[in-house]
């Protein structure tokens, strides 16, 4: 068992654990935490988790973890890992079973006044348009052949069929498409619950919310974003549904039995993992890249919808109704990147769990527009709570694989957040305070409280105060569509 | 007294957790199907029953009871279907499984999947126990 006696403090912001603290370790634990979220996280299995990831064969540099982590499965959630390509190895559950979860931002012109009028009309109007909840299907059911579209083309498929506008598509991590996607790494079952899924949320801590940018910390980059105090902007939180499961399920599966081959000894059977190099691990890659324009595709579609429902509701009555997309960010993701390393320039697989890529200024990977002030991090909040804009630095490529954090980070779990919160007193004590909720189960609103999570301002701040991501703007919530 | 098989929520920081025991292998996957589908939150519509049967491959254990749990999720997602009785025939590595329930009514919470984390069924006085992680 390990305590904070066996922690290096590297600054107020950063905590190492050395490799000597567990024999297998191949490399050390880096935390991007203050002391008090530190302790807080001894609550649960996370540290332990930190250190099995670390046991991974073909690790370079160090485990992270970011300040959001919390106990997760095999991988804490906040973890990033990065192994050697092509040595090192691939492990699906460091990238975990909703493949591309992320978030994507959408600015507008539209100010809170001329919009409040309307608000209870527009949350409506969304939570038709984008289905949200257990078991709902969307408004758009694939083919087979749109199916494979889809896994090869992402976002692509959805511009063709009409479902982008002009930058949606540059304005998403890799333009919303990724390279090398095989539909026939993927099983039938997975196949089978991709064709009905598409546009639609999905349940849990997945949302759209509608949100007033309450305040601006970096008034230049918030303004090449399209970010202004007073207005309106959406976020979209969702990922690879059924689809993205069945793809991770069937290759931990499969993993099982690669590690016994490879002679891989793991502490936990979650980490399974293969080659990257071996047809195991290349067969994955492939259907994980499926996976994740599935779900750059399903946030499409999404946005799709959240337009017309803005177009519905407001066309007439404010004079400019568009929301224009800001940056889609995938934060569940494995992705071969180059970074530098003691000096040396390496081609390594970046596993990031519930944490997003940040890449700094300059990077060729973000739109031309960004690259003078970095990639954009979209950074939401537990429900009711603000969410934050930020932006990679050229810090987060030094220390942390051009990475920082996804979210505030569960503290409570879902069993006590619902004996503790009832959902219905929840969504009034949200009402009163302007918040409109529009949500499909009263036991999953409770389960998602305020108060289940970590703030997230204190995440933000450890992870500004470590360099790693800067500030632009501080989001509020307006209209909340969820699960 | 406790039951000399069950199921029962335990706590997980992001997740949803089960302890399961049980006399036998087969008893210890009905209680797992039986745990899972009350932390969804699944209310079956009495009717006339449905039946599915199929087979499950397995090289341990903790394997067939990640395949097994994720066979019946799959039929609440695809069939809209509780299953809750089962019958087991075992064949070397392979598990045949005559299963038969009721549609769903309604439901509180999907699990994404059956996960492996720290999954280890062990020998009790009684029989079998285990810990099981689900993703939610």
């Amino acid at each position: 068992m390990v305590n904070i006696s066996d922690f290096k403090k590297i600054s107020d912001f950063e905590w190492e654990i050395p490799q000597n603290v567990h024999p297998d370790m191949k490399v050390p634990v880096r935390i991007f935490a203050t002391r008090r979220l530190l302790e807080k996280v001894f609550d649960d299995e996370s540290i332990q988790q930190a250190i099995n990831s670390a046991t991974l064969p073909g690790l370079v540099g160090r485990v992270l973890v970011m300040p959001d982590m919390h106990q997760g499965y095999g991988f804490p959630i906040g973890g990033v890992a990065a192994t050697r390509y092509p040595e090192g190895v691939i492990s699906p559950g460091g990238i975990g079973y909703d493949i591309n979860c992320g978030v994507r931002l959408l600015s507008s012109n539209i100010s809170f006044e001329q919009a409040e009028p309307f608000l209870d009309a527009l949350a409506n109007a969304l939570d038709y348009y984008c289905p949200s909840g257990v078991g709902k299907g969307g408004h758009i059911k694939l083919s087979e052949k749109e199916l494979d579209q889809v896994c090869t083309e992402g976002s692509r498929w959805a511009s063709k069929k009409g479902y982008a506008q002009a930058h949606d598509l540059e304005r998403t991590e890799e333009k919303g498409r990724m390279e090398g996607a095989d539909p026939s790494a993927v099983s039938k079952r997975a196949r089978q619950r991709g064709l009905d899924q598409i546009g639609t949320l999905g349940a849990g801590n997945h949302f759209l919310e509608v949100d007033l940018i309450e305040q601006v910390f970096d008034q230049s980059a918030a303004t090449v974003m399209g970010l202004f105090e007073g207005n309106l902007a959406v976020q979209i939180h969702c990922g690879s549904r059924g689809f993205g499961h069945q793809i991770c399920s069937d290759y931990v599966e499969e993993f099982q039995g690669a590690v016994k081959r490879y002679g891989i000894k793991l502490p936990d059977r979650e980490l399974v993992c293969a080659p990257l190099t071996s047809p195991e691990g290349q067969r994955y890659l492939k259907a994980m890249r499926c996976a994740a324009n599935y779900a750059f595709t399903n946030r499409q579609i999404l946005t799709y919808y959240a337009r017309r429902a803005f177009e519905e509701v407001l066309a007439g009555k404010v004079s400019n109704w568009e929301l224009d997309q800001v940056y889609d960010i995938a934060h569940n993701m494995g992705k071969i990147e180059v970074h530098e390393i003691n000096g040396e320039k390496i081609k390594v697989c970046v596993h990031r769990k519930g944490a997003t890529r940040a890449f700094g200024p300059g990077n060729p990977e973000i739109p031309p527009e960004y690259q003078p002030i970095g990639q954009p991090v979209l950074v939401p909040g537990s429900m009711g709570t603000a969410s934050w804009v930020l932006l990679g630095t050229e810090e987060s490529m030094k220390r942390s694989f051009g990475s920082t954090c996804h979210g505030a980070g569960r503290m409570m779990s879902r069993s006590q957040a619902k004996k503790k919160i009832w959902g219905e007193d929840l969504r009034n004590q949200l009402q009163s305070r302007g918040i409109r909720i529009r949500a499909g189960s009263l036991s999953g609103l409770s389960e998602e409280a305020p108060e289940a999570y970590k703030d997230v301002d204190d995440v933000v701040q450890t992870v500004v105060g470590a360099g790693i991501a800067r500030k632009v703007a501080r989001l509020v919530p307006l209209i909340v569509v969820k699960g | 007294m406790i039951a000399k098989a069950g199921y029962q929520e335990i706590e997980h920081t992001a997740d949803i957790a089960l302890r399961i025991w049980a006399p036998s292998i087969p008893e210890l996957l009905v209680q797992a199907a039986k745990g899972m589908f009350a932390l969804c939150g699944i209310q079956g519509k009495k009717s006339s029953r449905r039946q599915r049967i199929f087979q499950i491959n397995f090289s341990d254990h903790e394997n067939l009871l990640v395949n097994f749990l994720s066979e019946v999720l799959y039929y609440v997602e695809r069939d809209k279907l509780v299953l809750d009785r089962f019958q087991f025939t075992l064949h070397d590595h392979q598990m045949t499984v005559i299963a038969s329930g009721y549609p769903i009514l309604s439901i509180q919470k999907m699990i994404k999947a059956v996960t492996y984390h720290k999954l280890e069924i062990k020998t009790t006085e009684n029989g079998f126990a285990a810990q099981i992680v689900f993703d939610v």
